[in-house]
């Protein structure tokens, strides 16, 4: 085909030089008009969620190399420095000659460096959200597919507990918890893992419920496979989209839940620098150094998004029956 | 239907007794609740006396039996006497409700008005400058924490514009023009996320129906674009947002307790943080009781309502 059409376009037109007619030849066999770079550009951003994977790339990176990124600790104290707002506000800087320190984004109250301690926030923003989601993805994806699996009473309970379940205060019932048994992280990702079960318990156990009964499962029942290995190595897969889809859609809410429990002085210690804390204590000082809670604010904002945009883009690829939600 | 509608009136109960048996357990989990009313051997008081309040809030009683105590209380109207200021707990509640639920409705209307209409402007202009800002409106409010809207919406129109009073309803008046403007910014921090929530539900519900077969029909007998879409198609399309308004409710009991933090609105949910450092236990059980409540009912008149926008729904059948 490349051999026919070569000379045919050669034929009819003056000569051309060699770049140019490979493109056309290119062109012409793929059938398509050719695209200006800042098409393929905006193509690609359409189709693959490459922003808001950055987005959770980099605050990995953050995370994970808070230490090694940031000069100071997040909880480094320099009195000259307080309140020192972002660096380009250089008049301060020059204003304040005795302070020796650079802040990118500003700093506290007490000096503290605002980027390094959304550094650090990172660090628990991520570890909550992981561990607390895992915790809940394993225990309602377990809990939806034996009931999907069992049915009959097993079903009725599960379904009824989940409904319950999703009847409480949970807000209030956390800040009760966290006044009752302290304040601590394991306490904060203990109570996120509880109100992350339920979330998907519904939709797995449906899947299971068209899944049960292919022929595949009563092929491998007469087999002799028992259910726990029906469930694990035949059930499983086929839900496993919908189970990462919902978990991905869920991580954003735990951020947030996390973030407004923090807020509330009912989450992680007040010392320990979250993104919740941040807000809550820049707060006081809104008026005069807004850069303490606004930019943690905008950490926020930004990741959550980031999360959800790629939790959509997962779902109308891997299972797009749950547009719904 | 008769069947179910019974079987959710005996599960709703089920929740309320469970969300205010956690309430229960765990505030007594703190220590002994007595040390909350008197101190032994402080204040003059009597081990006599001591014994008599112990008696009397029936203390010495298995956890268990405290609690049905409490639940017999309740059935018959009566929620106890708050600790802080020993005034009966429905009162106090009843005193903060109505800002609470002023609050909650114009959010409701917020994002009703701005969510439904939007979600059907984006389906029907897909691919538009209207899709795309509606979901970035969508997107936004997801994402934004509640308390961050809030504190953003403060700094900039209160603080830097000056445009919003930047916290504290005007609380003793009762007239709205003078409210308005302290209205404003509550509204919006708690209704962008429902908003954002109906938004897309109404769209791709409504891009489903725009594509089915009964509206093709409408626009192939000639009905104005206006009409298929007014008419034929959101009638439809709205089912889903009516079915989760329940979720959507929670979702403003639990956004109230954030945003009257932020913003100083003397409602339920500040009191319930306030209780909840207080230690004020009757309380706090008094109003996740309300909070519970509100959810069952809501949840059940979306279901009964699901039922009647939707002939289709048989609860019976399932």
């Amino acid at each position: 085909m490349t051999e026919q059409t070569a000379p045919d376009s050669t034929s009819q037109s003056e000569p051309i030089d060699e770049h140019s007619q490979s493109t056309l030849m290119a062109s012409q066999i793929l059938g398509i008009q050719e695209q200006t770079f800042s098409h393929k550009f905006w193509y690609v951003l359409r189709r693959w969620p490459i922003l808001p994977m950055l987005v959770l790339f980099v605050m990995v990176i953050a995370a994970v190399f808070a230490p090694l990124l940031s000069p100071t600790g997040p909880r480094d104290i320099n009195l000259r420095g307080r309140a020192a707002p972002p660096v380009w506000q250089s008049d301060w800087y020059e204003a304040n000659p005795k302070n020796e320190q650079t802040y990118l984004l500003g700093a506290d109250h007490v000096g503290r460096d605002v980027l390094t301690r959304m550094l650090y926030g990172a660090r628990i923003s991520l570890m909550v959200a992981v561990i607390s989601l895992s915790v809940g993805v394993v225990i309602g994806s377990a809990v939806g597919l034996v009931a999907g699996y069992y049915g009959g009473w097993i079903d009725e309970f599960a379904m009824r507990t989940v409904d319950v379940w999703n009847a409480l205060p949970f807000l209030l019932i956390a800040i009760l918890a966290a006044v009752t048994f302290g304040q601590s992280v394991s306490i904060v990702m203990i109570l996120l893992a509880l109100v992350a079960w339920a979330g998907g318990v519904r939709n797995v156990r449906a899947e299971v419920l068209t899944l049960k009964t292919r022929d595949y499962i009563s092929l491998a029942r007469i087999a002799g496979a028992s259910d726990f290995r029906i469930i694990m190595r035949h059930i499983l897969p086929g839900v496993v989209n919908t189970i990462v889809v919902l978990a991905t859609l869920r991580v954003g809410g735990l951020i947030l839940a996390e973030a407004s429990l923090s807020f509330l002085g009912a989450g992680i210690p007040a010392a320990t620098p979250t993104w919740g804390n941040m807000i809550s204590e820049g707060r006081e000082w809104l008026s005069t150094a807004w850069w303490i809670a606004v930019f943690p604010g905008f950490a926020i904002l930004l990741v959550v998004m980031s999360v959800n945009f790629f939790g959509d883009w997962l779902r109308d690829r891997w299972d797009p029956k749950l547009r719904q939600l | 239907m008769r069947k179910y509608l019974i079987q959710r009136f005996f599960f709703g109960i089920l929740s309320l007794i469970a969300a205010t048996l956690i309430v229960f357990v765990l505030s007594r989990a703190q220590g002994d609740p007595l040390l909350l009313y008197a101190k032994p051997g402080g204040y003059g008081v009597s081990p006599e006396q001591i014994a008599a309040l112990e008696e009397k809030l029936a203390l010495d009683r298995p956890l268990i039996v405290q609690y049905l105590i409490w639940l017999g209380r309740v059935v018959r109207g009566d929620m106890g006497e708050t600790l802080l200021s020993e005034r009966p707990v429905s009162d106090v509640i009843g005193e903060k409700l109505g800002a609470t639920m002023q609050l909650g409705l114009l959010a409701w209307i917020f994002a009703t008005l701005v969510g439904v209409p939007l979600g059907v402007l984006s389906a029907v202009k897909r691919g538009s400058v209207w899709d795309y800002l509606g979901r970035a409106f969508a997107l936004f409010g997801q994402a934004a924490p509640v308390f961050f809207l809030g504190i953003l919406g403060i700094l900039l129109f209160g603080v830097q514009l000056g445009w919003l009073p930047a916290g504290l309803r005007p609380v003793q008046d009762p007239f709205w023009p003078s409210q308005a403007k302290a209205l404003v910014m509550p509204t919006i921090a708690l209704g962008w996320l429902p908003a954002a929530v109906y938004l897309r539900l109404t769209r791709s519900a409504m891009l489903e129906v725009l594509d089915s077969e009964y509206v093709k029909l409408a626009r192939a007998k000639g009905a104005s674009g206006r009409a298929v879409i007014w008419r034929h198609a959101l009638r439809n399309a709205l089912i889903p947002p009516i079915t989760v308004s329940a979720l959507v409710l929670v979702g403003f009991l639990e956004g109230s307790v954030v945003v009257e933090a932020v913003f100083a609105w003397p409602g339920i949910g500040r009191m319930a943080v306030e209780s909840i450092h207080n230690n004020d236990f009757p309380l706090l059980t008094g109003i996740i009781l309300m909070f519970a409540v509100l959810y069952v009912v809501g949840s059940f008149v979306a279901d009964v309502a699901y039922t009647i926008v939707d002939p289709r729904i048989r609860y019976d059948q399932s």
